[in-house]
């Protein structure tokens, strides 16, 4: 029976790709392990294998798409004795029997919480911030990914300075491990963006020397889960010698990197660091969800005089907003943004928290609940009096994040509600946070060690008790 | 790989080898003994205040290896950088910073170079270009590194003193360190201060690594031994050690064998080594005697003009302890500055 060859999912978090290239033509014969097509994302490029033999009947996808959804059918394979028109049929086969090994993953991704809103970016769905606008009015906006806007703001702030330069793990010559430096060592060379060994503990303390010593470092780490290795230098080295020099030196640099869970990386490799980084006087602590967002704090974190903690989410990497076409956009650290505005509930989020909090609102709203939804977007300096503000109109609030419950940023919130707005709360505060385990591989136990959008529903009707 | 030794650099071999020293001006000469007790009197006088009580906390003496900080002092040039450990008395006064100043940041003073905010450990000079005063053993070597990093990048010609002890040697950011300095030649001295003592434990039960500095040929980095207890041999070495990174060719190792002859900190009474062993130290190696007897051997000075420079210095350390007590404690406001810079630092 005729198979269908399906767009494959390279990776875990991968939407769609485009089909680079067809290695085979209509009529070949392949064999199990034949390289079959070239995939391009906008992480990677990978070689496409076939699992099963036959002939290559149909080619359904040219070579030179763009933009095609993984699962699509791109080719039709025959069996020994089939002819084309077979091919013509398969298509109501859907795939059923297409033992590709993509297909394993791609079932993977059905389950991902990542899968939910977001070709829909909910952030585009929401009312303009009416507190703060980011941009003037009527500024021409260009869609843009979450991984483009970071890119672009390194790149405006190294041609902005020439202090300022780029070190990590595979961030030159490889173009990044997520591609955010993508460009980066073609224009500015590799003194600017400088690829370092895997040594986590070393190259941080070196920036921070670095920094010392009159410079601007940006420290990329693959990962923050890999940043543990050289916290010591973070906390220690960068946050403390301000206070500790009675203000004759300080460090002024960036670290960043993607921060929490990504999809069926296991436990060491899904962790979010915000509440850790949270508690450290000295530190700031950024965590965008937008891509202008991630633009405008980005370069603000790069100019700042101090050290700033830029935690990034792979799975936001891909998704696009509209990023205002500015030659010099900032957004200021410390400053929530109000994404959506409710009378009912506040709900405060940040970084990927913001695909659960938006979408809850969304929900809610049909059921006549107006939620609040405030971005905190720094979560050090934390902007209090945005929350707090928000509560003094809805009584209500409900935090929202991908952490770990005891010593969560949403407990820091409750005390502060607790302490500066008891009297307008008419309900206890819930904290939505990440359950307290390890991080399971397991598709359907990670999508539940994660925080959900039918819990943060579930949150708001126990405190709006509706 | 070329490595060598220093008694391989002695003085010049011949039937009447010149007195030690006598090639050196007389007050270069007089310039390491005045540097050299000069951080002698300061920590014997930190000692007597800790015992008041006027010092608290940690309290690390460099009683001992003066000669170290002394000798590599006077191979750097203006403009090079310093960093070192916890135990950084001797590196602050050599570098030309106010004794004042330090004293009274080991009392907890307004008048302390961190506003009594940093205490004897994290003590820290732009103006002298030195970079801490690092409570975390071996933290210091890859920020030295960095500095050399930012100095290379800005191609300013400046060479880092990464200064760390025989414990911190056991640390693997050290190594991490050694591979990326090495990787992109940065222009930074690793200086391994072997005092012989990580805390309690001994070189010997730390590790089966007959030397230190040997270390270094796994990332082909040059180094060599030094007498610590010789103030002269330290600044050779020193010298070839920064021609060495000046000229481009990367990291040098110094491991330079000295000995403490207090205890760790204030609270360690260093009971594992016997009293014979620093008594023997004391009287045969001692770094400041070995340089006082040049000078009245090789006729540099006499004994009324060192009875000088004792005075002198003797008056130094007791402003410095006089002004360490009366300077005020910080304000309380002082307990919220200083969290966060306001402004951009100056750009190099």
């Amino acid at each position: 029976m005729a198979t269908e060859i399906l767009m494959p999912a390279l990776s875990p978090t991968m939407e769609e790709g485009t089909l680079a290239k067809w290695l085979v033509k209509e009529g070949d014969t392949v064999a199990s392990g034949d390289i079959l097509a070239e995939i391009e994302t906008d992480k990677a490029t990978m070689e496409f294998e076939a699992v099963d033999e036959g002939t290559v009947g149909k080619i359904l996808i040219s070579e030179g798409t763009e933009g095609v959804k993984v699962n699509t059918p791109i080719a039709v394979l025959l069996e020994e004795g089939e002819d084309a028109s077979a091919a013509e049929s398969a298509g109501t086969n859907k795939g059923e029997d297409a033992k590709a090994q993509v297909k394993e993953e791609t079932k993977a991704k059905d389950t991902l919480p990542s899968d939910t809103p977001a070709a829909a970016s909910p952030a585009a769905a929401a009312p303009k911030p009416p507190r703060t606008p980011d941009w003037p009015e009527g500024t021409e906006t260009k869609t843009t990914t979450v991984r483009e806007a970071l890119r672009d703001a390194m790149a405006e702030e190294m041609r902005r300075s020439d202090n300022v330069f780029l070190m990590g793990e595979e961030v030159g010559e490889y173009q990044g491990a997520y591609k955010i430096s993508q460009g980066l060592l073609d224009e500015f060379g590799p003194k600017r963006v400088v690829d370092t060994p895997i040594t986590e503990h070393g190259f941080a303390g070196i920036a921070v020397g670095a920094a010392f010593g009159g410079l601007r470092p940006i420290v990329e780490f693959m990962t923050f889960n890999f940043a543990m290795q050289a916290i010591d230098h973070i906390i220690n080295s960068a946050a403390k010698t301000l206070y500790m020099s009675g203000g004759q030196m300080g460090a002024p640099m960036v670290f960043r990197g993607p921060n929490g869970a990504a999809a069926r990386v296991g436990a060491q490799h899904s962790q979010d660091y915000a509440a850790w980084y949270m508690q450290i006087p000295g530190l700031k602590v950024v965590m965008p969800y937008s891509a202008a967002d991630a633009k405008g704090l980005m370069k603000s974190a790069i100019r700042d005089p101090n050290p700033v903690i830029f935690l990034e989410n792979e799975i936001l990497y891909g998704r696009s907003f509209e990023v205002p076409v500015l030659d010099d956009f900032t957004i200021p650290l410390g400053k929530a943004r109000i994404a959506r505005e409710g009378t009912d509930v506040t709900i405060v989020s940040f970084g990927i928290g913001m695909t659960y909090a938006l979408e809850a609102a969304e929900k809610l709203a049909a059921d006549g609940i107006e939620a609040e939804v405030i971005d905190l977007r720094t979560i050090r300096p934390m902007d209090t009096d945005a929350i707090i503000e928000s509560v003094k109109k809805t009584n209500r609030c409900v935090t929202v994040e991908e952490g770990w419950p005891q010593g969560s940023v949403g407990g820091y919130i409750s005390s502060v509600l607790m302490q500066e707005a008891f009297d307008h709360l008419d309900a206890p505060v819930i904290n939505c946070t990440g359950k307290d385990v390890p991080m399971p591989y397991a598709a359907n136990l990670e999508k539940h060690a994660l925080v959900t959008t039918d819990e943060v529903v579930e949150a708001v009707r126990k405190v709006t008790y509706k | 790989m070329a490595t060598r030794k220093t008694s391989d650099t002695g003085p010049a071999k011949g039937s009447n080898p010149a007195p030690k020293g006598s090639n050196i001006p007389a007050e270069e000469l007089k310039h390491y003994y005045r540097e050299m007790l000069l951080i002698r009197r300061f920590e014997e006088k930190a000692g007597q205040l800790y015992g008041m009580g006027l010092i608290g906390g940690f309290c690390h003496l460099y009683i001992g290896q003066e000669a170290v900080v002394v000798g590599l002092e006077a191979a750097a040039e203006e403009g090079d950088k310093r960093v070192t450990s916890y135990r950084d008395h001797g590196h602050m006064l050599a570098c030309g910073m106010d004794p004042k100043g330090v004293m009274a940041e080991l009392t907890g003073r307004e008048g302390g170079y961190s506003k009594g905010k940093g205490g004897s450990m994290h003590m820290f000079s732009k103006e002298k270009h030195f970079y801490g005063g690092h409570g975390i053993v071996g933290a210091q070597v890859p920020i030295g590194a960095g500095l050399a990093f930012a100095d290379k990048y800005l191609e300013n010609g400046r060479v880092t003193f990464a200064y760390f002890g025989d414990g911190a040697a056991n640390q693997g950011q050290v190594y991490e360190t050694y591979n990326m300095a090495q990787l992109w030649e940065l222009p930074v001295v690793f200086v391994i201060e072997n005092n012989q003592y990580a805390m309690g434990t001994s070189v010997q039960r730390s590790t089966k690594s007959p030397s230190l500095w040997e270390r270094g040929a796994a990332y082909g980095i040059k180094g060599e031994e030094v007498d610590g207890m010789d103030v002269l041999a330290v600044k050779e070495a020193g010298e070839r050690a920064v021609a060495h990174c000046r000229e481009g060719k990367g990291p040098y190792i110094l491991e330079i064998k000295t000995y403490r002859y207090r205890g760790h900190s204030m609270s360690d009474p260093a009971k594992y080594r016997s009293r014979e062993e620093v008594q023997k130290m004391r009287e045969e190696r001692d770094p400041i005697e070995q340089i006082r007897q040049v000078l009245l051997a090789g006729q540099h000075a006499t004994e009324d003009d060192l009875k000088a420079i004792d005075k002198e210095i003797k008056e130094i350390v007791s402003e410095s302890a006089e002004f360490s007590k009366e300077s005020p404690e910080p304000a309380l406001e002082e307990l919220w500055t200083d969290i966060y810079a306001e402004e951009a630092p100056q750009e190099a």
